[in-house]
């Protein structure tokens, strides 16, 4: 029998992906035999950009890396600059770094629960649950002033205090989350439609999880104990006791399967939730920076020399940063990570042999961020030619918007 | 699990590729309230015996490899490889920083993709952005580039081939057809 497989493309815009990246599925029947990765449609040239700002202006740089890893990525950048320096920081700035990424691993996981159930087809459960994010980009945006982008990482500390007055808003929006986390566990766990969808879907084995490097969640999920916060305590996790989280504790058996990586998300809900009650109980008193002067640090850092590493477990796995000093203004390398980085390679394992409905879900569930360029194509409909627009064609176009509003 | 001390690992190293090992140093860092410790090692080795070296890791246990991060030195590019050890286990991890350096008429070095799969991406980058040749990667297309992106540009190179005349004058830089 002639074996023809056909070819089907999926984005890099496609209306079960909400960020650019190409997919090629060679496809048998409704089976994928198959799978092509093309990344790089979103690419930016951060690093690039990042080795012409000095330090200070790189942590805004890096925040903006991803709008939901806001906290991740200038954590991992600001512990790599004070590794480089030999900056330590003051211990009640490491319990506040805790909180607010802690915070952000809440709002990341359901929102990617939102995302799982949308990618299902059981679009009351989006809005549902991202009602529930809300709460916490609330939080965030009384803590720090804003919902994302959080703007409080600094070198050698925090921007922000968390004052006496705050604690009573934390403690009730955590006893919120502590309330509905039931109804939110009920409607993943327990509903036949979900488990139908996701279980033996997507099958990460342990073994491709260990080859392939894969990060957070997704490594977890596959029975592999990986957990930075757990495996090399950082900043203020020393003082707390996190253990990594693997599906075992919830259903007794390691699938690595889709609906294990919900397991592992939603039991990591309840794991945030105690960390920050962890940290408001323990929290020490004192400075929240180590040098308050920005001018006095840029010359600090101006005069430093040496090289180091930054990792963080950020919701999606780890997120490392790499950044050398050498007695300069700008720094002499900064290499940025972000776990689904790591990850990508998973998805091959993941797909082949499943069916086409399963694409967007098995895609899903890795929790990608492809926040990675820089170029629109524009497609003459006419004749069929592609053009791309440059930075000078960009530049006009815009010249002439202006123009167009402010006469 | 018997875990080595960071300063075994590096003996073990040293023991091994005795004349290759260009510096080496074990870093402590503390943090928290408790001042719990957790150490970096850092290695830089010539780059005929990289590849041995990260076999020597292997057996170890498999490493978690992480990134290749590189920095143009005028004649030399140097790229560190960060991987960590003894994951899994409480405050048992061991970051490893493997550099090696490449001069830059000889810019090529072999693949670990054999040994470790997940640095593939890691590869291919270093690949496209440096120019560097990867003995034994398989000849896949760009990761991050467009596909039309001049072949004689290397972004994060910082000699004439970077990125430089990319930003200020993208017009004049021939794109491959």
């Amino acid at each position: 029998m002639n074996k023809k497989t056909y070819s089907i493309p999926i984005g890099p815009v496609h209306p079960s992906l909400k960020e650019p990246m190409t997919f090629n599925f060679e496809i048998y029947g409704e089976r994928i035999e198959k799978v092509n990765l093309a990344p790089g449609d979103n690419h930016r040239g951060i690093e690039f950009m990042g080795r012409q700002r000095n330090p200070i202006q790189i942590i805004y740089l890096a925040e903006r890396i991803c709008g939901i890893c806001s906290a991740a990525h200038p954590f991992a950048f600001c512990q790599a600059v004070e590794n480089a320096a030999g900056i330590e920081v003051p211990e009640r700035a490491q319990y506040i770094r805790v909180i607010i990424a802690e915070l952000e691993r809440i709002h990341s996981h359901i929102l990617w629960a939102g995302v799982a159930a949308h990618e299902l087809g059981f679009d009351s459960v989006l809005y549902l649950s991202w009602r529930a994010r809300e709460e916490v980009l609330d939080l965030l945006e009384y803590l720090t002033g804003n919902r994302i982008n959080y703007g409080i990482f600094m070198i050698g500390g925090v921007r922000r205090d968390i004052s006496e007055e705050q604690l009573p808003r934390i403690r009730e929006t955590l006893e919120y989350y502590k309330d509905i986390y039931g109804k939110i566990e009920d409607i993943f766990l327990n509903d036949p439609t979900i488990a139908f969808r996701t279980k033996n879907v997507g099958v990460l084995t342990k073994e491709d999880a260990l080859h392939l490097c894969a990060v957070g969640p997704t490594t977890r999920a596959s029975g592999i104990k990986k957990d930075v916060r757990q495996d090399q305590p950082y900043s203020a996790y020393a003082d707390l006791n996190v253990e990594a989280i693997t599906p075992d504790v919830f259903s007794g058996e390691v699938n690595g399967d889709v609906y294990d990586r919900i397991i592992v998300r939603l039991l990591e809900l309840v794991q945030s939730i105690q960390i920050i009650e962890q940290c408001l109980d323990n929290m020490p008193s004192g400075e929240i920076i180590a040098e308050k002067k920005l001018v006095k640090l840029l010359n600090q850092l101006k005069k430093a020399k040496g090289e180091g590493v930054g990792r963080v477990e950020a919701p999606r796995g780890e997120c490392i940063h790499y950044v050398k000093l050498n007695e300069s203004e700008l720094p002499e390398v900064w290499k940025a990570r972000a776990p689904t980085y790591n990850n990508l390679m998973t998805w091959v394992p993941m797909l082949i042999d499943q069916q086409i409905a399963d694409i967007p879900i098995v895609i899903a569930s890795i929790d990608p961020c492809i926040a990675c360029m820089d170029r629109v194509t524009i497609l003459n409909k006419n004749n069929g030619q592609k053009s791309m627009l440059t930075k000078k064609d960009l530049h006009e176009l815009s010249v002439q918007k202006t123009r167009r509003i402010t006469p | 699990m018997e875990y080595m001390t960071p300063e075994k690992i590096v003996e073990l190293f040293k023991e091994k590729f005795n004349g290759s090992i260009i510096n080496s140093k074990i870093e402590i860092k503390t943090a928290g309230l408790k001042k719990n410790n957790y150490s970096l090692i850092w290695i830089e080795i010539e780059v005929k015996d990289f590849k041995e070296a990260v076999n020597l890791l292997c057996t170890i246990q498999f490493p978690h490899f992480s990134i290749i991060s590189d920095n143009d030195i005028g004649e030399e590019i140097k790229l560190t490889y960060h991987f960590s050890l003894y994951y899994g286990e409480k405050s048992q991890e061991i970051s490893l920083n493997l550099a090696t350096s490449l001069p830059k008429n000889n810019l090529k070095i072999l693949s670990i993709t054999d040994l470790i799969p997940g640095a593939q991406i890691s590869e291919r980058e270093i690949k496209e952005m440096l120019g560097v040749t990867i003995e034994g990667l398989p000849d896949l297309s760009n990761i991050f580039l467009p596909k039309d992106f001049p072949k004689d540009v290397y972004p994060l190179r910082k000699d004439e081939t970077g990125a430089v005349k990319m930003v200020n004058k993208e017009e004049e830089v021939k794109k491959v057809e």
